[in-house]
Order: structure tokens, then sequence, then C-alpha cells
């Protein structure tokens, strides 16, 4: 699978389906975390280059709270989970029934920036859990970094390994969100980018040949 | 009268603009942010890069604008199409941060302080000296140089905008 366009319908529907899996899997923890009802949306392929990648989640210049980590072993890649400044404060705030907390302060406030990276460890740990009982690969994560800056600068930082040998990234996003009305609500996107060659290990653990 | 007018680099791209327009590009991390410029004719170029070294891809028809080495000789040469004087040319940089404080294992995750030396040792064999430069630490950075000035301006998230 070297090249993008050799991707069948097929293909992307696997894709998705590891997306649903993955994101599932994080809106139950997610779920049992907050004690409330978290939905997931349907997944999105996008087969995007570094620039267009970086206008999906609103420009270069952004301010976006990310758990970025990288994902090693049979099918290396990286993960983000992504959320906005406010949606940042509103899981914080729910989390720890602090409601004065704000993301952009948080150099100040050690346990909200604590809470804030475990929620993204036990996220990002259960869609890559989920992820590596369905394919049945080896897949490990490294520690999970949370960060608070500009889109561009978090982004292509994550996408070094990828950006060696391609110009595009095909993306898996998935977008949790708390199911019930009402308030502000605490959502947040998974953007899982594996490595190029993984692809072909994906498909192949799940049965389905490349052309 | 002209207006100004605000030319955008992307992610690996280069781009060439004259007084009074400015260029600009936005969230820099580990990639870094190359200007050269001539201050006399007021014509500067800028190039993204995001990573140091074109020979250590496998592959073809990639985009030369990313690496260090081709991206730099790319903007040379849209700056020499613009007339410029190769002796009078001079470069300022910005960028190189390290936006992942786990990632410091590997040489791939040194990609910051790589990107920065590369950049340096391309202009150095170029004979273009650099006059200033603000790079690493752990901030994300979006710079605008002014061609008519020579200045380029540093703006990153929670701190004052800084000129050099």
């Amino acid at each position: 699978m070297d090249r993008l366009d050799q991707l069948t319908q097929i293909h992307l529907d696997v894709l998705k389906e590891i997306g649903n899996i993955g994101a599932g899997n994080a809106a139950t923890a997610l779920s049992e975390l907050l004690n409330k009802k978290i939905d997931m949306s349907i997944p999105y392929i996008k087969i995007v280059d570094f620039n267009e990648l970086i206008d999906l989640v609103g420009g270069p210049e952004r301010l976006i709270v990310a758990v970025f980590l990288r994902i090693q072993g049979d099918a290396p890649g990286s993960m983000f989970f992504i959320l906005s400044p406010e949606e940042a404060d509103t899981l914080v705030q729910q989390l720890t029934g602090d409601n004065h907390f704000q993301t952009t302060l948080m150099e100040d406030n050690p346990l909200a920036y604590s809470a804030l990276s475990e929620v993204g460890n036990i996220l990002s740990g259960s869609y890559l859990s989920s992820l590596s009982d369905f394919t049945t690969l080896n897949l490990q994560p490294t520690v999970p970094t949370l960060v608070i800056d500009m889109a561009a600068a978090i982004l292509m930082e994550g996408l070094v390994e990828i950006s060696q040998e391609s110009d595009y990234a095909i993306m898996i996003d998935t977008m949790i969100e708390e199911g019930e009305n009402g308030g502000t609500q605490v959502k947040g996107h998974f953007f899982l980018l594996p490595d190029p060659e993984s692809f072909a290990k994906i498909f192949r653990a799940l049965g389905v040949q490349n052309q | 009268m002209i207006t100004s007018t605000i030319v955008k680099v992307g992610i690996a791209d280069v781009k060439v603009a004259n007084a009074p327009h400015l260029l600009k590009t936005s969230g820099l991390g580990s990639c870094v942010g190359v200007v050269i410029y001539d201050l006399k004719l007021k014509v500067a170029g800028l190039a993204h890069i995001m990573l140091p070294d074109s020979t250590a891809s496998k592959r073809e028809n990639r985009n030369g604008m990313k690496y260090a080495d081709t991206g730099i000789d790319l903007l040379l040469e849209l700056l020499i199409k613009q007339g410029v004087n190769k002796h009078s040319l001079k470069a300022k940089l910005a960028g190189g941060a390290h936006m992942f404080a786990f990632r410091s294992d590997n040489q791939m995750l040194r990609i910051g302080e790589r990107n920065v030396e590369a950049v340096i040792l391309k202009l150095n064999q170029l004979n273009i000296p650099i006059l200033a430069q603000d790079v690493g630490g752990n901030k994300g950075r979006t710079i605008e140089f002014d061609p008519d000035t020579g200045l380029l301006s540093i703006k990153t998230v929670n701190s004052e905008m800084k000129c050099i």
C-alpha cells in the first residue's frame, strides 16, 4: 500500500471500522469517568496534505489542547486527542468539580494539568488497546504528552515520521461528545495517523488483500 | 499607492515578496522559518522547512521545499530570479522548537534542533550571513518578515511579540 490512490472502498471501510472501535472504547471509558452518556460520531477518513490537515483543526495559529502519543510496534503511527481550550475547560471542570478552571492558565494549576493529561492517557490508551485487540497487532503507546499551543506547531512535530516518506497523511477522525443536552458539552477529536508503511500491515492483519 | 498585503507561506512552502508586502508563516513548531533577503532591493523570501535532509528519504517525487538543503536552494533560485545580488543577501531564522517533552531519546525526536543545524549549515555553505535567530524552546511561533525594514517579528502563545 504505497500509493493512496490504491485504496478501495473496502480499505476505507476497514479504516472507518478502526475509528469506530477505538473511539467507541474511548467513549465508554470517558462515560465511566464522568458518569455521563458519551456519543461518538461516524469516523471520517481523510487523505490530506499537511496544510489541509492544519486547516481541518482551524488553521495553523489556532490554539489547541492536544494529547499526543506515538504508536510503536507492528504498525507505527501517531495519535492525537484534540480539544479546543473551551472544551478542555469543560472537561476538567467536570472531572475536578472546579468551575473556575481555565486551560490557558494551566501553568498555575498543576492539578488540572495532571487531570487533563490523565484523561488523555486513559482515552488514548483505551482507543489503542481496542485497536490492538481488533487487529491482533502488537501496538504500544509511548507516554502521552499534553501540549497547549498553536495547531500547526503541535501537529507537524507529531507528523515528522510520516513526512519523511510522504506529503500526505491518511487521517482517521472520530469525535466523541457528551450525549445529553444543556450547558457546555465535553467533546474532543481523535486523530489516528498511521505511518505510510503501516497500512499494508493493518489491512493484512484484518484479512483485506492489497491489490 | 500600493497597499501592503501579507504573503502567506504554508508548511513545506517557499515564497518571495517585495516591499511593501510582508511574508508570514504560522505555527512553526519543530519546523524552521528561514528568511533570506536583500535589503537594498527590498526583496525577501521565506521557506518553511520541515525536515533537515532530503537525502534521508527513499522516495522520488518528493516536495523539495520540505527539506533544509533543497528548500533553501529553491528559495535562493526564486530570489535570483528577482534580480538580487547574491553577495548582499542576509538571513534570519526562527523555529526549531521541541514541542513534546518526552521525545528526546532518538534522532527523530530532536527534529527541531536538527532542522536548525541543517539550515545553519546550508546557509554557511552558501556564504549567506545569519544576522539574527530565535530558535529552540518549547513554544510554537508565528513569524512575519518586512522586506522594507529587514525586521522579523515573532509571536508565541501567551507572550509579547518580539522583533529580531
